[in-house]
């Protein structure tokens, strides 16, 4: 990690909960970890893990339950919202299905302009068709495609649509929720292309969720996973993919079908599924698929603790549990 | 021709669907052949005629729009395009079976799993019920599933467990035959990685062929012997998954790989292909690959090109990497990776 790395955004102990007539879901309990500017913090884990509600609520699309989500200091959860405003202008987001997410009746520069006239950017409509070009050409738009629908273009330009919507405005800090996963691996590859050179380009900071791990690993700069609300492990990509630390992790990367022939693995395959995040009980949230478990894990929470620079993990046995990646 | 060794044999297989806009050509001129015992991998993307192909062999293209334009398919020796819709039913779900890749829709919400199995038992079997509904039993224990969950629906099951449910139907008839439709790409990975185990022994019990339907290279490495890759409705390379993966030969399978971030290197970039895959209605001329294609040459975009083997058991629709490949196998073999 970079010592002089300024830190752009802070969350602690956030949590989210949901009420549902079973009880309270926690979707997201109690998180709290630093983005360094300029740099793509990966959020991994499965679905339910509570990736894209963190992605949410750290951008205050939905409200937190509790905690603070520090933007150059300053605690926007407390913002009002006229403040609030003011600051979704530098907090964007690009989402996952470009299918869903476009307003089928506006045309590309409809949808292109929108956030553009919502803020007021523009006093001339000249001015604002420029731009409108202009962001175009930055995420790879063809200009004749400036009067077409959502229905007309296929998932890899409409994403790119999605992405020069959350361009509009100059922002610092992205979130990708998903942004390749609705796109074949052709596609995927030009729109990674893409997030990777405009990050380049104009120094973006970028929460990227996935559930794909060669996506984040791609991406990524330090990589954090998740498993039923919780940050389980955080560390950066060479390191976590090297030496998973946590169970769970470990489990997650010897899951993964690589694309070669004659390499096989060990593979840990854990039994049973995911279990509810509704009133989840006391102690590891991974124990009861856990190949390691232990009493200690029954009773105690535990906690993510760095363990050495830039590495945290929450296992009681993190250390005695090194598993290279045996590829 | 027809070869009686071969379990299936598609030759020069066309699929068209007939639109307001045009025709739809989804399948154009498809060969291939899968030997008994098989695992085949068939891989491509979206819109490659990958699913239409396996609809095709099941006889179930919907009539219209949907048409088999030409061609023939050899299961087991006899034309399944010639069998009529009575023969064709029996063949369903009997010989050949079928994997859907959403599990969450291939169930029937409003029925007991172990109904839903033996639903299928009594099509196909001539069993009383009870019998039907022990042998229903007797695959969900096979697939996983403890006999006390028998009678449960299909929504108390996880998407795992669903998935297991769909493939205890394929295989209550003892199909020769099983086409898995991406049968593990609504699942989150650690489950998909229980699925794949699951039909791994399954297969070591029962000894079906497979063909898999599937984007993911990954899962073809890990499940096939032999993979056919689609492109525009064509199976543009077809080979042993040892040398596909070694020595993929075919321009796009080669920017097919290039295009997956490796999880074990790191690049900065990746090597992509440019531009879309064509529009079914209106396929380039020659090679449909041709005007994505950074090997292409004047006559790529007038002949239609033919699949040539290169090795022994690898073909390649494409004569002019197999040129390349001619000149480069001086030595001891082919266009490495």
């Amino acid at each position: 990690m970079n010592p002089n790395a300024k830190t752009i955004v802070e969350v602690n102990n956030l949590k989210k909960y949901f009420h549902t007539k079973k009880g309270m879901l926690h979707a997201v309990d109690d998180v709290s970890f630093t983005i360094n500017k300029g740099e793509t913090l990966g959020l991994v884990g499965e679905s339910g893990c509570g990736k894209s509600t963190l992605g949410r609520v750290m951008i205050r699309l939905l409200e937190a339950t509790s905690g603070e989500v520090k933007f150059w200091g300053n605690d926007i959860l407390k913002y009002s919202s006229s403040k609030m405003k003011e600051m979704r202008k530098r907090v964007q987001i690009v989402f996952q299905d470009p299918y869903s997410s476009l307003n089928p009746r506006l045309a590309v520069s409809e949808l292109i302009a929108e956030p553009l006239l919502v803020n007021k950017v523009f006093r001339s409509s000249a001015e604002r068709s420029k731009k409108i070009l202009e962001l175009m050409d930055t995420v790879g738009l063809a200009r004749r495609l400036v009067n077409t629908y959502p229905h007309e273009l296929d998932g890899g330009r409409r994403q790119r649509i999605g992405i020069a919507r959350s361009l509009a405005l100059s922002p610092e800090f992205i979130v990708l929720d998903e942004p390749v996963s609705a796109l074949d691996v052709c596609i995927q590859a030009q729109v990674l292309n893409l997030l990777n050179s405009l990050q380049k380009q104009f120094g973006y900071t970028y929460v990227f969720i996935s559930h794909n791990l060669s996506v984040v690993k791609h991406v990524s700069d330090r990589i954090a996973v998740m498993y039923l609300g919780k940050i389980v492990e955080m560390s950066d990509y060479q390191s976590l993919f090297k030496e998973p630390l946590h169970p769970y992790t470990q489990a997650l990367l010897s899951a993964i079908p690589i694309a070669r022939v004659g390499q096989k693995r060990d593979r840990l395959i854990l039994e049973g599924d995911v279990p509810s995040p509704i009133e989840p009980p006391e102690g590891c949230r991974f124990q009861g698929r856990c190949f390691y478990r232990k009493d200690i894990c029954k009773e105690k929470t535990p906690e993510l603790r760095e363990i050495e620079p830039g590495r945290s993990v929450a296992c009681h046995f993190a250390r005695q549990l090194v598993r290279t990646n045996g590829r | 021709m027809e070869n009686k060794k071969l379990l299936l044999d598609i030759q020069d297989l066309s699929i068209q669907y007939e639109t307001e806009g045009g025709t739809v050509h989804a399948v154009e001129h498809l060969n291939l052949t899968l030997e008994h015992g098989e695992n085949l991998g068939f891989v491509g993307e979206t819109g490659a005629g990958k699913t239409t192909t396996a609809l095709g062999i099941m006889g179930l293209i919907p009539n219209p729009p949907g048409r088999i334009a030409g061609g023939k398919i050899f299961f087991e020796g006899e034309d399944l395009l010639k069998k009529n819709e009575r023969q064709m039913r029996d063949i369903r779900g009997g010989k050949i079976a079928m994997i859907f890749q959403d599990p969450m829709t291939s169930l029937n919400p409003v029925m007991t799993v172990d109904k839903q199995i033996a639903e299928m038992v009594l099509l196909h079997n001539d069993l009383s019920e009870q019998q039907a509904l022990e042998r229903a039993v007797e695959m969900l224990e096979m697939v996983g599933i403890k006999k006390e969950r028998a009678h449960d629906f299909p929504h108390q099951f996880s998407g795992g467990m669903k998935q297991r449910v769909v493939i205890a139907i394929a295989l209550a008839c003892n199909p020769i035959l099983l086409i898995a439709d991406e049968p593990t790409t609504a699942l989150d990975v650690t489950i998909q990685a229980q699925v794949l185990e699951l039909m791994h022994e399954l297969r070591r019990k029962i000894n079906t062929s497979l063909i898999m339907i599937t984007h993911d290279l990954g899962i073809v490495a890990e499940m096939c012997d032999k993979v056919a890759i689609m492109y525009a409705g064509r199976v543009v390379e077809y080979a042993s998954t040892e040398a596909l993966y070694n020595r993929p030969a075919h321009p796009y399978t080669e920017g097919l790989f290039n295009s997956i971030p490796d999880i074990d290197r790191d690049e900065e970039e990746l090597k992509v292909i440019q531009g879309l895959l064509p529009d079914p209605m209106n396929l380039p001329s020659g090679c449909s690959f041709h005007p994505r294609c950074p090997y292409a040459i004047d006559s790529c975009s007038k002949d239609m090109p033919p699949m040539v083997e290169i090795e022994a058991g690898h073909f390649v629709a494409c004569p002019v990497r197999f040129e390349h490949w001619k000149t480069a196998a001086d030595g001891n073999g082919g266009v490495k990776r």
